[in-house]
């Protein structure tokens, strides 16, 4: 067994242990953990297949910001998991009747498959040559799917404004910071000197 | 290369950036006491762009085929451009009175005519998926714009819930699409099967596809949200899903099954032939039950939904052209029938019960004449232009060897008109109740009339759209 073969099995079990224990664990912070192992096996898998970019770019984006994310909003928010896996109990019958209705179509199904004349040669992507990887994906981008990548731009638009419209609340009742207020107050006029006299007061 | 792409796309580039800029614009000037005038800009750009778009000529297809701009891509991006402005005028003085108007909704509007007019053009798996999840992205967001209201969000959330869910059998499907040829273009696809054969998991995708489209035209049995979101909805929005998305939906039908599939005519004619039949029945069966005419408006497109797939699953360039043109009379009759709907207040509130509409012809006999004239064509009823859709629709069906499903159509089509009648019936002699207040509204009543005139002049010659539905459909089919 070559170095290659056996860290691809290394890789290929820790990614789907970790994905059975994220889905089976009790502690839903162990599950994020159990995820993270999974994302870092995934990752090792592209390296292996020779793609580092795309490697880097899952422990980068994942690992590093989705996931960490994820540990917040499952610390900060109070949810009852018992509750939601009770309830999830109630439909586990009719999900696993379909789901396994579903595996026994592909099953049957699998057996007849085959792929288009061709279909092989047109998937594989093969980096040209001199290029280095990130280029190869870079001229894809930027060039072949310019326009789904424009696209994608248009589509997180729309999500960042969806999301200010259903929640931004303009508040009148609390007081803000006016930076150029502060900036332009006067001493002059902001203080008075007065001169109290002795036993007067103002 | 690419400025010819971009020259393509020019009337898309035009959209975005009028979007872009009005938002921008808008933040940091008045917000939303600037919305009412950026809606009727919004309109008016609509119409320039779709007269644009009509009176240009480009290359057939640009970005490596990714995206196409033939004949039929133009008369779709036309019909969603012209349906899409009216919608945006009809609805600006009802959310304006009901403080709900603000600067972001034509925004929002105009990235989902966007997505719309991409989703027509859609060359490539990769443009079709972005075209349709801008879209529904948009319409998500607008379907909760009245925030404060239950109904409202529950609407937003259902749609976003089983919207994203049809979106991932979208994907499932082009996943195994792409496993299985090879590729991701249409032209492609279409290529990669041999002589009317295609490989077992090819198939597979394409039923995952047309299930996650068929829930964009809300076809049964994928039709369960349509109720909920078009009552939930606020009603200009709720005018807007029932139009420009509905033509969108139907011309990326149309552009998946004949430009990617059109080789397997014979595996995809049985599902949608079977979708339609069943659309057909429940629009009609399911909506003599309703009172509330926002939910029978919903079950209604259902129905109509099923009598345009019916042209498709024809699966001939007739069959398309007669899809074009139904889908086009459906949306003129649409956009009359909501106007009406927009209109119809108690004491400064909207409502919505059809049992508000009783002897109403007593106090307003122009109106209620234009609306009989509505329901009576969408009901399919001669001479009227709704009966032409559906004749072609029937036809194309007929001469495609598909009989029994022209038979079962009309059918359908007589149960259905019961329900249209019963609103006509309520107006003109139903029992007198509280009377129904329809404010004056010179945008609303035009557009009522203009559209009744048309369910009345078009019988002489469909205003020549049956020439120009040909033309497009002779470049999607041949």
């Amino acid at each position: 067994m070559t170095i290659a073969a056996l860290s691809f099995y290394l890789f290929a079990l820790s990614a789907v242990v970790g994905g059975l224990f994220t889905v089976i664990s009790r502690n839903p912070v162990h599950s994020v953990l159990w995820l993270i192992l999974t994302f870092l096996s995934a990752a090792g898998l592209f390296v292996l297949l020779g793609a580092e970019f795309v490697a880097m770019l899952l422990i980068i984006v994942y690992v590093g910001a989705v996931m960490v994310l994820f540990l917040f909003v499952v610390m900060m928010l109070d949810v009852d998991f018992a509750e939601l896996k009770a309830e999830m109990a109630k439909y586990m019958p009719l999900a696993l009747l379909i789901g396994v209705i579903l595996l026994m179509q592909f099953g049957l199904a699998f057996g007849s498959w085959s792929t288009s004349e061709g279909a092989e040669a047109a998937r594989t992507a093969i980096t040209p040559e001199g290029v280095s990887n990130t280029a190869a994906l870079g001229l894809l981008i930027y060039e072949q799917y310019f326009l789904a990548f424009q696209l994608a731009g248009m589509i997180l638009l729309v999500a960042m404004i969806g999301a200010i419209v259903l929640t931004l609340r303009h508040r009148t009742d609390i007081k803000r910071q006016n930076v150029l207020h502060q900036m332009w107050r006067d001493p002059a006029k902001s203080m008075e000197m007065k001169d109290v006299k002795p036993g007067q007061g103002l | 290369m690419l400025q010819a792409d971009l020259n393509t796309i020019l009337p898309e580039i035009i959209l975005a950036c009028f979007a872009m800029l009005s938002l921008i614009g808008a933040v940091y000037t008045s917000k939303d006491k600037a919305a009412g005038l950026l809606v009727w800009v919004t309109a008016v750009i609509y119409v320039i762009v779709g007269l644009f778009i009509a009176t240009r000529t480009t290359p057939e297809t640009a970005f490596h085929g990714m995206y196409n701009a033939d004949g039929f891509a133009r008369f779709a991006k036309v019909v969603i451009l012209f349906s899409a402005a009216a919608v945006l005028i009809m609805g600006q003085e009802y959310m304006a009175r009901r403080k709900i108007l603000n600067f972001e909704y034509p925004v929002l509007v105009t990235l989902a005519v966007l997505g719309m007019l991409v989703m027509v053009s859609a060359g490539d798996l990769i443009t079709l998926y972005m075209g349709l999840e801008l879209q529904s992205l948009a319409l998500y967001v607008v379907a909760s714009l009245r925030r404060d209201s239950i109904k409202s969000t529950e609407a937003g959330l259902k749609y976003f819930v089983l919207g994203s869910l049809s979106s991932g059998l979208v994907l499932y499907g082009s996943s195994l699409v792409y496993g299985f040829s090879g590729t991701t273009l249409f032209s492609g696809i279409l290529a990669s099967m041999s002589e009317g054969q295609a490989p077992l998991g090819l198939l597979f995708g394409l039923v995952f596809m047309v299930s996650g489209l068929a829930f964009k035209v809300s076809a049964v049995p994928f039709h369960m949200w349509t109720p909920d979101v078009y009552e939930g909805a606020p009603t200009p929005i709720t005018a807007f899903f029932a139009t420009a998305p509905k033509i969108a939906a139907m011309g990326l039908f149309a552009r998946v099954v004949f430009d990617a599939f059109g080789g397997i005519v014979g595996d995809w004619q049985q599902i949608l032939a079977c979708i339609s039949l069943l659309s057909m029945f429940l629009g009609s069966i399911a909506a003599i039950g309703q009172t509330n005419i926002k939910r029978l408006m919903a079950y209604s497109s259902i129905a109509h939904m099923g009598y345009a797939l019916m042209g498709l699953a024809a699966g001939t360039a007739f069959g398309v052209q007669a899809m074009l043109i139904y889908m086009s009379i459906y949306i003129v009759m649409n956009v009359g029938a909501f106007a009406f709907i927009l209109s119809m207040e108690r004491d400064g509130q909207p409502v919505t019960d059809i049992s508000a509409l009783k002897m109403y012809s007593a106090n307003n006999p122009g109106r209620a004449l234009a609306v009989l004239i509505l329901m009576f064509s969408l009901a399919g009823v001669p001479p009227l232009v709704g009966f032409f859709g559906k004749l072609y629709v029937l036809r194309a069906a007929y001469e495609a060897g598909l009989g029994w499903l022209a038979v079962l159509g009309v059918i359908a089509s007589v149960i259905g008109a019961y329900y249209y009648l019963r609103i006509v019936f309520y107006m003109y002699f139903g029992e007198s109740s509280d009377p129904l207040e329809t404010p004056k509204s010179p945008v609303l009543w035009s557009l009522l009339m203009v559209s009744a005139g048309i369910m009345v002049l078009g019988v002489i010659n469909l205003f020549g759209i049956e020439g120009l539905a040909e033309a497009a459909a002779m470049t999607l089919v041949n």
